[in-house]
């Protein structure tokens, strides 16, 4: 395409520039480009005239493109010659936009940004805090209207949530723990057999599952699978609204929504983490059969000396704390929800990756107190 | 524009049985019809967000259908739909809202394409400084206005209006009537815009096209409209919201 625009005349009072051709979105490249190449002097500039007759479409960015042209010229008030009522009308329009100045965007000097991210940190963290608090309060007041029945049991959604987040992941649970039970064992044996202690990698192998594994894998099984879940429902249901519509009708919406997620988690992973444990269980038999010529019958034998009760019930002890964890984590993360759909993304990723690591740090802090009580 | 014959359904169920209407260069056509008679699915068959059974849409004296995927493109970038809700991308300003779709399909330098994407913002009648404001900041009336300056970025020739005065208060709904009018003159747009709202049928639209059961009831201007005999279309017009529309 050839040129759009050209000097038709250099008068000593007047300079028309002659204007023709699509000037489109399309063309905008070369078109300010061509604009930007005219050599125009400061007197020229001074006596501007715009002939446009020769152009073909104009649409807004053709004419915003004419109007700072014109603009540019500061002095005179130059018009558009032979403009057709059709572009006239646009450019009348375009012409009574005045662009003004934006509020600049406030931006931290670089050598401030770590401490600037550090405080923005802290005081999340501090929110964070105040969040779970609040949070856990409505839930402790929720239930406790709930069991003195000021509020309805609603029965039907505890088990509905007891199905969607403990009953399904049953499954993908069981199979996670039988192949980690299999891999310890397997690394175990292959470690104690130069001590010609294979034997006790059932100790191993079985207190690890029931005390340790077990809980965990259940714990942050279901913190990816059921915290996300619960964050973006609550979340989506913040916002359109539907949060709100609860709390209008009267119904709490701690008590209808949450309650019941959280009373599914609590009462319903200490059975996720029995059902994993087990099921670690019998990787380790099956891999101390075959890689530690373990017969089974031996294996049940030192499994009845190595385990008791107490190793079972520390596990379990932990799995309810761990439920209560997530779903307090998840209602939390949800209820920050607010307005944006990149915002429901990253209150969901969080509420897994806080749920992980809080029912790791919680394992550990029971570990530490198991041992110091010698439970 | 103009659509042929058009069937469009779900599953087993048919929603739009045989419609033909047209839309013609620099109109405002209201398309209205009963809840549930299809108004929002013929406009989204029409901008290809919902694939139709049978029947043409007739673009430029070519059958879309027909078309390869390049050419619809070129065909879509001449499209401007506005959604009900506005369906602005809530994470990001209004501006980058506008300057979205220039980005993806024009050539231009930056400044320049954020200078034309604030002037879209003066166009539609928004303030200058809900230029930085996300959607979530908004009032109902600026999401659909920031929502058509979005429709507007590419400079498109048919717009889409999706009731686009529901939800407006009378004098907002008003106003973007008007909007919708100093932008067809000046823009030279050609309109589709499915509504409830009788003001705008009488303030904006030069047609309307009435739709029944999947069916085109009946095609025309308003005082056509209103000497209808169909019963629906007598109770549309002379209804007891009708009134202000009598005087």
């Amino acid at each position: 395409m050839g040129l759009q625009i050209e000097i038709a005349a250099r008068g000593a009072t007047e300079t028309v520039i002659a204007c023709s051709g699509d000037w489109t979105s399309a063309n905008a490249r070369a078109l300010e480009a061509e604009i930007a190449g005219l050599s125009l002097s400061p007197a020229q500039r001074g006596s501007l005239s715009l002939d446009i007759h020769a152009v073909g479409k104009l649409d807004t960015t053709g004419a915003w493109l004419l109007t700072r042209l014109r603009r540019s010229n500061q002095q005179a008030d130059s018009a558009f010659a032979g403009a057709s009522s059709m572009h006239q009308r646009l450019l009348d329009r375009i012409n009574q936009y005045e662009p003004g100045d934006l509020p600049p965007v406030r931006h931290t000097p670089a050598l401030l940004v770590p401490f600037a991210t550090l405080g923005r940190t802290v005081i999340t963290a501090g929110r964070d805090i105040y969040l779970a608090n609040v949070t856990q309060g409505h839930l402790l007041a929720a239930l406790v209207r709930t069991l003195s029945l000021q509020a309805p049991l609603r029965m039907a959604s505890f088990v509905r949530q007891f199905e969607v987040i403990i009953l399904r992941s049953i499954p993908i649970v069981a199979l996670i723990s039988l192949v980690v039970g299999a891999i310890i064992t397997q690394q175990t044996i292959l470690q104690l057999r130069n001590f010609g202690a294979a034997i006790f990698v059932v100790d191993l192998a079985a207190i690890l599952m029931f005390r340790e594994i077990g809980v965990l894998l259940a714990a942050i099984m279901v913190a990816g699978r059921s915290g996300s879940a619960i964050t973006a429902e609550i979340g989506s249901m913040r916002m359109r609204e539907e949060f709100d519509a609860l709390r209008v009708m009267g119904v709490d919406p701690y008590q209808a929504l949450m309650l019941p997620r959280v009373f599914a988690l609590v009462l319903g992973l200490p059975l996720l983490a029995f059902v994993g444990s087990m099921a670690g269980l019998v990787g380790a038999i099956f891999v101390a059969k075959v890689y530690g010529d373990i017969p089974v019958d031996v294996f049940f034998i030192r499994l009845r000396n190595a385990m008791s009760i107490t190793s079972v019930l520390a596990g379990l002890l932990k799995a309810p704390f761990m439920g209560f964890l997530i779903g307090l984590i998840a209602s939390v993360e949800g209820m920050k929800v607010a307005g944006s759909s990149e915002s429901l993304g990253r209150r969901t990723t969080s509420s897994v990756v806080k749920s992980i690591f809080v029912v790791i740090v919680a394992d550990g802090v029971f570990a530490i107190f198991f041992a110091a009580v010698g439970f | 524009m103009s659509v042929q014959d058009l069937v469009v359904g779900f599953d087993s169920k048919v929603i739009i049985n045989g419609l033909s209407f047209e839309l013609l260069q620099g109109e405002i056509l209201g398309l209205i019809g009963p809840s549930g008679s299809g108004k929002s699915v013929t406009m989204r068959a029409m901008a290809d967000l919902l694939p139709h059974r049978g029947g043409d849409i007739i673009v430029g004296g070519q059958k879309y259908a027909e078309l390869n995927s390049r050419e619809r493109v070129q065909v879509r970038r001449d499209w401007g739909l506005l959604f009900q809700q506005g369906a602005l991308f809530s994470s990001l300003t209004v501006l980058e809202n506008i300057e979205f779709p220039m980005r993806e399909h024009l050539d231009m330098s930056s400044g320049l394409r954020r200078e034309i994407a604030r002037m879209k913002i003066d166009l539609v009648g928004l303030p200058a400084e809900a230029a930085l404001s996300y959607p979530a900041q908004l009032s109902g009336g600026m999401i659909k206005r920031a929502a058509l300056a979005r429709a507007l970025a590419l400079d498109p020739h048919i717009l889409f209006l999706d009731e686009p005065t529901a939800g407006l208060d009378p004098i907002g709904a008003g106003k973007f009537d008007e909007l919708i009018r100093t932008l067809r003159d000046t823009l030279g747009l050609t309109v589709l815009m499915v509504t409830h709202d009788l003001d705008s049928l009488e303030t904006a639209c030069d047609r309307i096209v009435a739709l029944s059961d999947g069916k085109l009831l009946m095609a025309g201007t308003l005082a056509e409209m209103r000497a209808a005999s169909h019963p629906w279309l007598r109770d549309y017009f002379h209804g007891p919201r009708a009134h202000n529309l009598e005087g």
